[in-house]
């Protein structure tokens, strides 16, 4: 039953929504992981910075997509969180910076059996929504599960104009066309901190492509 | 003039004809361009290619929306606001502080295309040059950011009276009475219109890439000639003269005029929009029709050239 409705919230709101009411303008589309297992990570502005990157992928991929989210923001209510799980089929991870982590749990587990059944995640490094425009540090997450999973591509996009739409704390939705870069996969470095590096620059690589018009 | 009928499919026989003209152009033009790929295999044809094969979605998308007229045709060209409004906000420099004034400013496109569906042309002439010229800045000042307010509300407008008030005349024309034009109807002059402008397009290209030597504004777009300019004019004031009895109630001299109101018209509407490319520093305005670019690149002429000649053909018939 939530898979159809999954597939019906797509192909009716979610990707009429980015396709036609924003428009998409993506750079190098054929840099995009054709099969799983694989992880996108891209730049945050916008809570519809998730609909685009699922909109990039063709539908018959739609359920192996997997948005990887803070649980303690998408589960706070009983709606959303039935939206979150269900139709935008999100992992949720609990956040470090709440000082009460049972210590013995890996909050990552999710993600690699997601990855273990060839599924593509999702991630916004960042860790939140920041400013339009500017790029927050990036986290570890990543970083680990690529140490587990050498073979598998970890992929930078940058998307621009999102900030635009619907930036953080607005719910009016203004449509502006969205460039999205999709850039070669980030190659394993040898240890975590240089690879959170590399993902970092590789994104920032893209923005640099990116038309400078924005936010005054 | 009272609301529309939601469909009136009754079609007035000329503008059946005219679209199945169209439609051999059409085949004449993939036909011409499949062969010069073929006898010319070392040049690259693929973009002349895409170019035509837009047209045909287009040509078909317009010809649906004139059967099913009214009320599809004027959904189909308020979506046509929309694509380009969108296109003109992606381009330009917009402040944080004005996202609500945004919204407000794209609520005004359902808006002026329901006076058009409602037949109210007193409202529909004065809503964006009046009201909407008011009430946004307005809304900006209420926000209370001065620093770009002049630049940002003047931006503003300018989208709004090019891409949403001057191209929704094109729908008006659905909703003149057919009295007016006893022959063909709103649709007729609408087919009018589109036709002109779009041949004036592709006329001034071809006269310029076969003749073109004098280079008319430079600074402003570098491929446009004077022999490119003149000859599209003239080509579109000729097919003028011969359609008019067709689809309007234009008399020849009256024909003649319309077609270079069109013609002049279109080039000016082009060029206007290159000099705001040229300003903000982009090639196209998009990439949503394969070979021409955004939609703005393919309705920049019509800005022009619509509210013209609705303008010229009102008062000589309505």
């Amino acid at each position: 039953m939530a898979r159809i409705l999954r597939l019906l919230f797509w192909v009716l709101i979610g990707r009429p929504l980015v396709l036609v009411v924003l428009g998409l303008n993506v750079r190098n589309g054929s840099g995009l992981p054709k099969n799983g297992p694989a992880i996108l990570v891209a730049n945050h502005n916008s809570h519809i910075d998730t609909f685009v990157l699922i909109s990039l992928f063709p539908l018959k991929l739609l359920g192996k997509l997997r948005p990887v989210a803070a649980a303690d923001y998408f589960l706070s209510n009983r709606a959303l969180a039935w939206f979150t799980l269900n139709i935008v089929n999100m992992i949720p991870i609990e956040r470090a910076a709440k000082g009460k982590i049972d210590r013995n749990a890996d909050p990552l587990e999710a993600c690699v059996k997601a990855l273990q059944a060839g599924e593509i995640l999702l991630v916004f490094p960042e860790g939140t929504r920041g400013e339009a425009e500017t790029l927050a540090k990036f986290k570890g997450g990543v970083a680990r599960l690529k140490e587990q999973f050498p073979d598998m591509p970890v992929i930078p996009i940058y998307m621009h104009g999102l900030g635009r739409v619907m930036p953080k704390g607005e719910i009016a939705l203004v449509p502006v066309v969205v460039d999205v870069f999709v850039g070669d996969p980030v190659p394993w470095s040898g240890n975590r901190a240089d690879f959170t590096r590399a993902m970092e620059e590789a994104v920032i690589a893209l923005k640099a492509q990116a038309p400078t018009r924005a936010w005054r | 003039m009272s609301s529309l009928p939601i469909v009136d499919l009754d079609m007035a026989p000329n503008v059946a004809a005219v679209i199945v003209a169209v439609y051999g152009l059409l085949i004449v033009a993939s036909i011409f361009t499949w062969s010069l790929a073929r006898r010319r295999p070392e040049k690259d044809y693929s973009e002349l290619r895409a170019r035509v094969r837009t047209w045909w979605v287009i040509v078909t998308l317009f010809a649906v929306a004139i059967a099913l007229k009214p009320i599809f045709a004027i959904c189909l060209l308020g979506f046509m606001s929309f694509l380009a409004f969108k296109e003109y906000i992606t381009l330009i420099p917009t402040r944080r502080a004005d996202h609500r004034v945004l919204f407000w400013a794209y609520l005004t496109i359902p808006i002026q295309y329901y006076w058009v569906a409602d037949g109210w042309y007193g409202m529909f002439i004065i809503f964006i040059p009046v009201y909407a010229f008011l009430v946004l800045p307005a809304r900006m000042v209420l926000i209370g950011e001065t620093e770009g307010f002049i630049r940002a509300a003047g931006t503003l407008h300018w989208g709004l009276m090019t891409t949403v008030f001057s191209l929704s005349h094109t729908a008006f024309l659905l909703a003149l009475p057919a009295a007016g034009n006893p022959i063909a109807g709103g649709d007729g002059l609408l087919l009018y219109l589109l036709l002109l402008t779009q041949l004036n397009d592709v006329a001034q290209y071809v006269w310029g890439k076969s003749f073109g030597r004098h280079k008319v504004v430079p600074k402003v777009s570098p491929k446009k000639t004077v022999e490119g300019l003149f000859g599209g004019i003239a080509t579109t004031a000729v097919v003028a003269v011969i359609a008019a009895p067709f689809l309007t109630p234009l008399t020849r001299w009256e024909a003649l005029v319309a077609g270079l109101l069109i013609g002049a018209a279109g080039f000016l509407g082009d060029i206007s929009v290159s000099a705001v490319k040229r300003d903000l520093g982009i090639k196209d305005s998009g990439n949503i029709l394969p070979g021409h670019g955004g939609i703005l690149d393919r309705v920049d002429s019509l800005t022009f050239a619509a509210p013209l000649f609705f303008h010229f053909v009102y008062y000589l018939h309505y």
